[in-house]
């Protein structure tokens, strides 16, 4: 029934754009600003949300106008799918615009930014829009059992160790409880992981056994439906998420987006981020403690760390060290580099140091 | 010690040619690709100053012929005053002779070694002897000479003389064979010619190449450059070797009256006190003076005070005439701006006055990757040597260009961009770097007066690029307005199933503008017909008063009141609607376009006119203030996509 009230909430959007041509007005419309200056921490849910700060589209200018054109076209379309009971993809979305005209999209950042737009006016999400990105292969393997419900409706049980191949079971986009349910479990804490390298290094090496983890490749930027599992997984089940990335500035914001909400969809941080994940490594510390192989930093890696300077989500004592200490060396490492000491050296030693340092492992 | 007194010491010591293979750097014959050039420019500025003294449209034909490896005939051939007879020897085949190193006055030949030069350099590099051949209109026969110079007395040594039937009625025809090169491109005859012509709007000049090609550059305009005045020299700017020369030289039977009547701006009473701070003798016999008494002199000059000296002995080519020169030689590559030329007022520097005109063409096919040209002129003589040591490229390098909207790094340098600067300086006598006389000394007042210059031009390209940012953001907004708004209509209405709103208020919101465009419309052969479009776009119904200039006397009819070179409309228009006025225009071919100008109402709400009468500093702020309150509205949704970028999120 969600989709019922988006779609009532995008028709207010139509009607009060036509009341302004009518009264005589540039029509409008207003949303928060979806800037790092717009973030602030939210008590509730421990996470990092949008603040007051609003701008405005208007028909005044040409973007403004193209995207209140759209909005009107989308919005017919997303009523012709509630009624035939049909979702799309964004891809489709963005080739069914190919009939639109003028409200045609150039591009697919395009309809995926106009997706979000609407989410941010109207508090729903894309899914209630039977809006559906594609699928991005993001995979699980470890000791937990999920049921999900098929193609067919048919509900279908997998572990996620025993039941899937060498790549693990595949996060679906929708993980709600209505398509996904956690069985069982006997794990003691997840991970997710950076890279596919490191991925298949853990589930050669037997990590998700020997430490009882749950082992997530979250495929650098993980997809929404990453993030959600990974807070399933850590409120329904209580298992405490670590993120293990590589060393640099771009892997400190796959974690921010993780644990404190991202900014580009901080209007669903609480749906999204999980507040008690814990970073693991690559840190700036690690690089110099274990002596790892290193790139130099450039001008645009310079530039990510002195923003996060100013990020409120990294206004941290542990945060402005590692990042400080990381401008300090001017260098970065891979997750991979830990193979200079070896193949089993990351889960044999550097993991569980690490882990064991956090109160992980015992 | 000036070139011509160097020069004549050496004379009585060694031989002219001995001198000449020593030196030939300084007189720019160092290279053979330069050799051409310098030998084309001597025999040009000859031509062109021959002309301007006896009042006469210059006409001038260069042809360069191949006569064998590296070897080559230049033939300058005028339509000036001609030369009288005896003294064709002496123009041509002795060294320094006429020069013009005493007169103080703006003119081209103060720069070259002279034509006598490249006769002796063909001389010495081909064996070759020059041909002459000059009428004056007063004889009925050309006199046809043929020469070479006498190197070691420095006197010309005729090979043949005879009277000749021309068919000019008078007119110089120069031939001389030289070893040298022939190139396009940089630093080339055509370069030199083209700069030329720029500069010389008044003449036409043609060049033939080796291999037949014919570039004819036309005459511009019919307006000769005003004459230029002999001055006295001005105490501040005199050296001590022409001090000393003027003094013996002087009739003169008093030291002050010596200094009242060969020196401008010294009264009596002045002189008095100059001779009373150099400790002499004002009845002292000027022919006597030591050069220890005319280093005190010297000394006291600086000590009174005097006025500057007169400056209308200078000849700017004026702001006009730059713009007409560019447009003529420039026209195809089509530059979407001329900025109105700057001439700035006389200056005097040690002595000596000076004037700087500057003028900028930008847009259309100049390459945009590129530094930008900058053509330097000295009284109207191209400067292709050098750039570097040139005032006028420092003062180019100075001006911080990225306020107007042209790229340099760090603000100093020379800009990038597709954009042409020229600068002219003129003066009784130019500061050059060395006695190549490629590159304009750095003296401050005269940089001054050049940065000042350039200044005002950048302001113009920054009012310019504004305004054409107005226009496509305006031309934007028109798209938006009539394809886009109504399909927003049209939707909304249909999804909340009401009918469609009328637009017209929301409209006017938008576009807030008076829009002004016209159409040239070609009507018959010189004949056009200039529609012009007013369209309100203000929720307001609006009187003003339009104008459009339009060349003098070529108007045939209009539906406005017609003034001498314009005509005015009163434009009584209602909100969402259009006027359409025209006028009719015989006599002219290649119209460009019309400026307009308003006058009764906000000209910030006016797109193409200008308000009536101009300023166009009040203007710029106004724009500015327009543009970045525009900026400011947009700014909030840039500032996001950039924090997008910086966030590198990658959702699905």
């Amino acid at each position: 029934m969600n989709s019922d009230e988006a779609l009532e909430k995008l028709y207010r959007l139509a009607e009060e754009i036509y009341e302004d041509l009518k009264r005589g007005e540039i029509p409008k419309m207003k949303l928060a600003a979806r800037t790092r200056n717009n973030i602030i921490f939210n008590n509730e849910y421990g996470v990092w949300k949008y603040g007051d700060a609003k701008i405005t589209r208007s028909a005044k200018k040409l973007d403004g106008a193209y995207m209140l054109l759209r909005t009107l076209y989308v919005m017919e379309f997303i009523k012709e799918m509630i009624r035939d009971r049909k979702s799309s993809t964004l891809r489709e979305m963005y080739y069914i615009s190919e009939g639109w005209g003028l409200a045609k999209f150039h591009s697919q950042d395009e309809s995926n930014k106009l997706a979000e737009d609407l989410e941010v006016i109207t508090g729903h999400l894309r899914e209630d829009f039977r809006l559906r990105p594609e699928e991005d292969g993001a995979s699980v393997i470890g000791n937990i059992t999920i049921e999900e419900i098929n193609r067919k409706g048919q509900p279908r049980r997998i572990n996620c160790r025993d039941d899937v191949g060498d790549s693990g079971y595949l996060i679906p986009y929708n993980v709600e409880k209505d398509k996904l349910r956690f069985v069982d479990v006997d794990a003691d804490f997840v991970m997710g992981i950076e890279t596919g390298g490191m991925f298949d290094r853990l589930v050669e090496n037997g990590f998700d056994e020997k430490a009882r983890a749950i082992l997530v490749h979250i495929k650098g930027q993980p997809a929404r439906s990453t993030r959600r599992l990974l807070k399933r997984l850590n409120e329904e089940l209580g298992l405490p998420v670590v993120i293990f990335t590589d060393g640099d500035p771009w892997s400190f914001r796959i974690f921010a987006s993780i644990a404190y909400g991202a900014i580009k969809t901080a209007h669903i941080s609480e749906y999204l981020a999980t507040p008690t994940a814990e970073f693991v490594g690559i840190t700036a510390s690690d690089i110099v403690n274990y002596e790892l192989p290193t790139d130099k930093l450039n001008d645009r890696d310079i530039a990510a760390l002195q923003a996060e300077l100013k990020d409120p989500r990294f206004n941290t004592p542990f945060w402005h060290e590692e990042i400080n200490l990381m401008l300090k060396i001017g260098k970065k490492a891979e997750q991979q580099s830990l193979a200079k000491y070896g193949l089993d050296y990351v889960t044999d030693t550097y993991l569980p140091e690490k882990l064991t340092e956090m109160g992980i492992l015992q | 010690m000036g070139i011509a007194q160097r020069m004549a010491k050496k004379q009585r010591e060694i031989s002219i040619a001995e001198f000449f293979e020593k030196n030939k750097q300084i007189l720019g014959f160092d290279s053979l690709t330069k050799a051409m050039v310098v030998s084309v420019k001597e025999a040009v500025d000859n031509s062109l100053d021959a002309c301007e003294e006896a009042r006469i449209l210059p006409d001038i034909l260069v042809k360069i012929e191949s006569v064998g490896k590296d070897e080559y005939r230049i033939i300058v051939e005028d339509n000036g005053p001609g030369i009288v007879r005896k003294n064709i020897p002496l123009v041509f085949g002795k060294l320094l002779y006429g020069s013009r190193f005493h007169a103080i006055r703006q003119s081209r030949g103060q720069q070259g070694i002279g034509i006598s030069a490249v006769v002796l350099y063909g001389q010495l590099t081909t064996g070759k002897p020059a041909r002459v051949i000059s009428k004056i209109r007063e004889e009925d026969v050309a006199y046809e000479v043929i020469l070479t110079i006498d190197t070691k007395k420095n006197e010309p040594r005729v090979i043949k003389e005879a009277p000749l039937i021309w068919d000019r009625e008078e007119g110089t025809h120069v031939e001389v064979t030289i070893r040298a090169r022939y190139t396009r491109g940089k630093q080339s005859v055509l370069e030199y010619l083209q700069q030329t012509a720029i500069v010389n709007p008044h003449a036409q000049i043609t060049l033939i190449e080796p291999d037949g090609r014919k570039v004819v550059f036309k005459r511009a305009t019919d307006t000769l450059p005003q004459p230029t005045r002999e001055i006295k020299p001005h105490p501040y700017g005199i050296e001590l070797g022409q001090l000393l020369n003027m003094a013996r030289s002087t009739r003169t039977y008093r030291l002050t009256s010596f200094l009242t009547s060969e020196f401008s701006r010294v009264s009596p009473k002045i002189a008095e006190e100059i001779c009373e701070k150099a400790y002499l003798y004002g009845d002292m016999r000027p022919q006597e003076l030591t050069i220890e008494e005319a280093k005190r002199l010297m000394d006291a000059f600086n000590k009174v005070r005097l006025m500057s000296p007169p400056t209308d002995c200078l000849s700017p080519i004026g702001e006009n005439l730059i713009k007409k020169g560019l447009k003529n030689v420039l026209g195809s590559l089509k530059p979407g701006f001329y900025a109105r030329p700057i001439t700035r007022e006389p200056k005097v520097y040690g002595g000596n006055p000076f004037i700087v005109e500057a003028g900028l063409v930008y847009g259309g096919e100049l390459p945009k990757d590129q530094p930008v040209k900058i053509l330097r002129f000295a009284n109207r003589v191209p400067l292709l040597y050098q750039q570097g040591a040139c005032v006028i490229t420092k003062a180019v390098s100075s001006v911080d260009w990225r306020r107007y909207g042209l790229e340099q790094r760090g603000g100093e340098g020379i800009p990038v961009g597709p954009a042409i600067i020229l600068v002219h300086v003129a003066s009784t006598r130019v500061p050059f770097t060395s006695e190549a006389k490629e590159a304009i000394a750095d003296v401050p007042e005269i940089r001054e007066e050049i940065e000042l210059a350039l200044k005002s031009l950048g302001r113009q390209l920054k009012m310019f690029m504004i305004k054409k940012e107005r226009k496509s953001k305006l031309s934007e907004k028109f798209f938006l307005v009539t394809k886009i708004l109504p399909e927003i209509a049209k939707k909304s209405a249909e999804i909340v199933e009401k009918p469609v709103p009328p637009l017209e208020p929301v409209i006017s919101k938008i576009m807030n503008v008076v829009w002004i465009d016209e159409n040239v419309e070609k009507t018959g052969k010189n004949e056009v017909r200039v529609n012009v479009k007013v369209a309100n776009f203000m929720p307001k119904t609006l009187e003003f008063k339009l104008y459009g200039d339009y060349p003098v006397g070529t108007l045939i009819e209009t539906d406005g009141v017609a003034g001498e070179d314009y005509v005015v409309w009163d434009v009584r228009i209602e909100p969402l609607q259009y006027q359409h006025f025209y006028f009719r225009l015989g006599d002219v071919s290649g119209y460009g376009e019309t400026n307009y100008y308003v006058e009764g109402i906000n000209p910030s709400v006016v797109v193409g006119a200008e308000p009536l009468p101009g300023d166009w500093n009040i203007r710029l702020d106004v724009m500015e203030e327009i543009l970045e309150k525009e900026a400011k509205e947009v700014g909030e949704e840039e500032q996001e996509i950039i924090e997008d970028e910086l966030e590198g999120v990658e959702d699905e």
